[in-house]
């Protein structure tokens, strides 16, 4: 934040500063106003309507916590949608650094076709939406998908081929792989970061005799380790919010088996309309994400490294 | 040297998984109904269906619906550009009292999960009559998101103070410092805010599903996902159909790439 900055010259009198203050919250007012009617009012409204049972045409009694301790003791698909959102988040979000970052690092090697392979990759990024949703039921067709084939042609018993969105064991599977597509695309944060690594560290790590192996540990993690970490807040974050592609393909199913956190939320609130208890859950998500963004804001200290923490 | 060739080899395989499935679409697409569920799969379809693009356009009001979703995008993508570039002069440029707290302020809502407003601002959406109209999908845009006004702010702050103060002395007001000198030269950074707005709202699928019931209001999102299992799912025809929705966002990558990819490293590099 660039507050030691001097502005403006300090010859500026109070005049001009006052006008500048009403220029200034002129133009911040519209994200002021967005903030409190579209951010601010909702939060407080969520709250309150969580302590009552609102259901949007009649009923908004007060009954306390209620909703809370339903949901804590007696609701078995509020854990389960908790249950399958963590495992989400577990396996998807680390490999989808991974797999960005084992990109970025070949693409880093200087190799030929650069801006050819940086399109590629990128495609991900761009192809979203409904449509490659639909190709993805496609691919994971267990009769004539292109995955099954593919594991049949490797040798795969045709009774042992997984059912993907057919089998609740596999349906999580099916959208980790997804989303390991879709981080693919995410390989520009890590190019970015990777090209500012000084050569020469390199070079002497060479000199010491380390494995790149080692080298990667040793010299490329801890210098990229700002972009990991907020990859890492920022998936994690985004991992505890995914559910609509589950709207699209599973519907929740096979077996509540990719009944996600939002998809409940969103399946209480539009289809029951209990929007009280939906509301409920949803500050429950919203305490599980700040503790969850505390927790590796307070670890990172032991391990992201800033360089240019003081300048 | 051998490193190197690992490496190529490596990206080629890559490369590949990640086209895979792309291309089958277009193949898939291209298909006569035969040989959609042929074994073994066939990629050059015989004879090549041309006709199947315009059979899936006319299956469902596909026109309706990319004139919804090009209204929605483009009002969307104005509304985002004005909204945060003004926040983010603000927060860039000019001081005044409460400054650095609001600016904390708006960086903690971006760890807000979206789905704590989902509810209330349906509530407030159907209280104003807005249920059935495109307003509660573009009114929330003209009021400055955080992340697009950090975004922007971020570039904001590399533009010379001294270049403000000479319009200043000149007597300019800073509507329009903001208008002549800042946003010419903030123009790449506008780009990419303005793309990923553009792409974000073209390829909604929530929202539109919440707010618009009437069929006539549909998206091309809505419209693609309710055309599959009203017509018994012709894959065929859906992957043309898909094909046609994506083509836009894919021309507008190929032509705005600097900017795409400008951006997605612009993003991951912030630094508070």
């Amino acid at each position: 934040m660039s507050r030691a900055a001097p502005v403006h010259p300090p010859r500026r009198g109070l005049k001009a500063r006052h006008r500048e203050a009403l220029w200034g919250y002129l133009f911040i007012a519209p994200w002021l106003i967005g903030f409190l009617c579209f951010v601010l009012g909702p939060m407080l409204f969520s709250l309150y309507a969580s302590f009552t049972n609102y259901d949007i045409t009649s009923r908004f009694d007060w009954v306390g916590v209620r909703n809370y301790v339903q949901l804590l003791t007696q609701d078995t698909r509020f854990w389960t949608a908790l249950y399958n959102t963590a495992y989400y988040a577990v396996f998807a979000v680390p490999l989808g650094i991974a797999t960005g970052l084992l990109i970025a690092t070949l693409l880093n090697q200087e190799v030929r076709g650069q801006r050819l392979f940086r399109t590629i990759f990128f495609l991900p990024k761009v192809l979203t939406g409904v449509a490659v949703l639909l190709l993805w039921l496609w691919v994971f067709n267990p009769q004539v998908g292109l995955i099954n084939t593919a594991l049949y042609r490797l040798g795969v018993n045709e009774n042992n081929l997984p059912l993907w969105f057919g089998d609740p064991a596999w349906s999580k599977p099916a959208l980790i792989i997804m989303s390991m597509w879709a981080a693919a695309g995410g390989f520009m944060f890590y190019l970015a970061a990777l090209r500012g690594v000084p050569r020469d560290l390199y070079e002497s790590a060479q000199i010491d005799g380390a494995s790149p192996w080692r080298q990667f540990w040793a010299v490329t993690v801890p210098l990229i380790s700002p972009v990991i970490f907020f990859k890492l807040i920022t998936g994690i974050s985004g991992a505890l919010q995914f559910w609509s592609e589950s709207l699209i393909l599973t519907k929740g199913g096979p077996s509540d088996s990719t009944l996600f956190y939002g998809l409940y939320i969103w399946q209480t609130a539009f289809t029951d309309l209990r929007m009280g208890y939906a509301s409920a859950m949803a500050w429950i998500l919203l305490l599980i994400t700040l503790a969850i963004t505390g927790l590796q804001l307070w670890f990172s200290k032991r391990w992201v490294h800033y360089e240019g923490e003081v300048r | 040297m051998l490193g190197r060739l690992l490496a190529l080899a490596a990206l080629v395989v890559l490369s590949l998984l990640i086209l895979y499935p792309a291309l089958w679409m277009v193949s898939t697409s291209l298909k006569p109904d035969s040989q959609v569920f042929a074994y073994p799969p066939r990629w050059i379809p015989d004879p090549v269906m041309w006709g199947n693009y315009a059979r899936a356009w006319a299956s469902a009001p596909f026109t309706r619906y990319a004139i919804n979703s090009l209204f929605y995008a483009v009002t969307v993508t104005f509304g985002t550009v004005l909204s945060c570039s003004l926040a983010a002069y603000g927060f860039s440029k000019l001081r005044f009292p409460g400054r650095d707290f609001l600016f904390v302020v708006m960086l903690s809502t971006m760890m807000i999960p979206g789905l704590v407003t989902l509810v209330p601002q349906y509530v407030l959406f159907s209280k104003l009559g807005w249920i059935n109209t495109y307003l509660p999908l573009i009114v929330p845009s003209f009021f400055a998101g955080a992340f697009f006004t950090f975004l922007l702010r971020q570039y904001f702050l590399g533009i010379p103070n001294e270049l403000l103060e000479a319009a200043r002395v000149d007597g300019a007001n800073e509507l329009w410092i903001w208008a002549r000198v800042v946003l010419p030269l903030a123009t790449p950074a506008l780009a990419t805010v303005a793309i990923f707005t553009f792409d974000g709202a073209w390829n909604d699928y929530v929202n539109p599903l919440l707010y618009l019931n009437d069929e006539r209001l549909y998206t091309l999102q809505v419209g693609l996902a309710s055309f599959r299992s009203a017509n018994d799912t012709q894959w065929q025809l859906l992957m043309a159909a898909s094909v046609l929705v994506l083509l836009p966002v894919v021309l507008l990558f190929f032509v705005f790439q600097k900017y795409f990819i400008e951006g997605a490293s612009l993003t991951g590099s912030v630094k508070g």
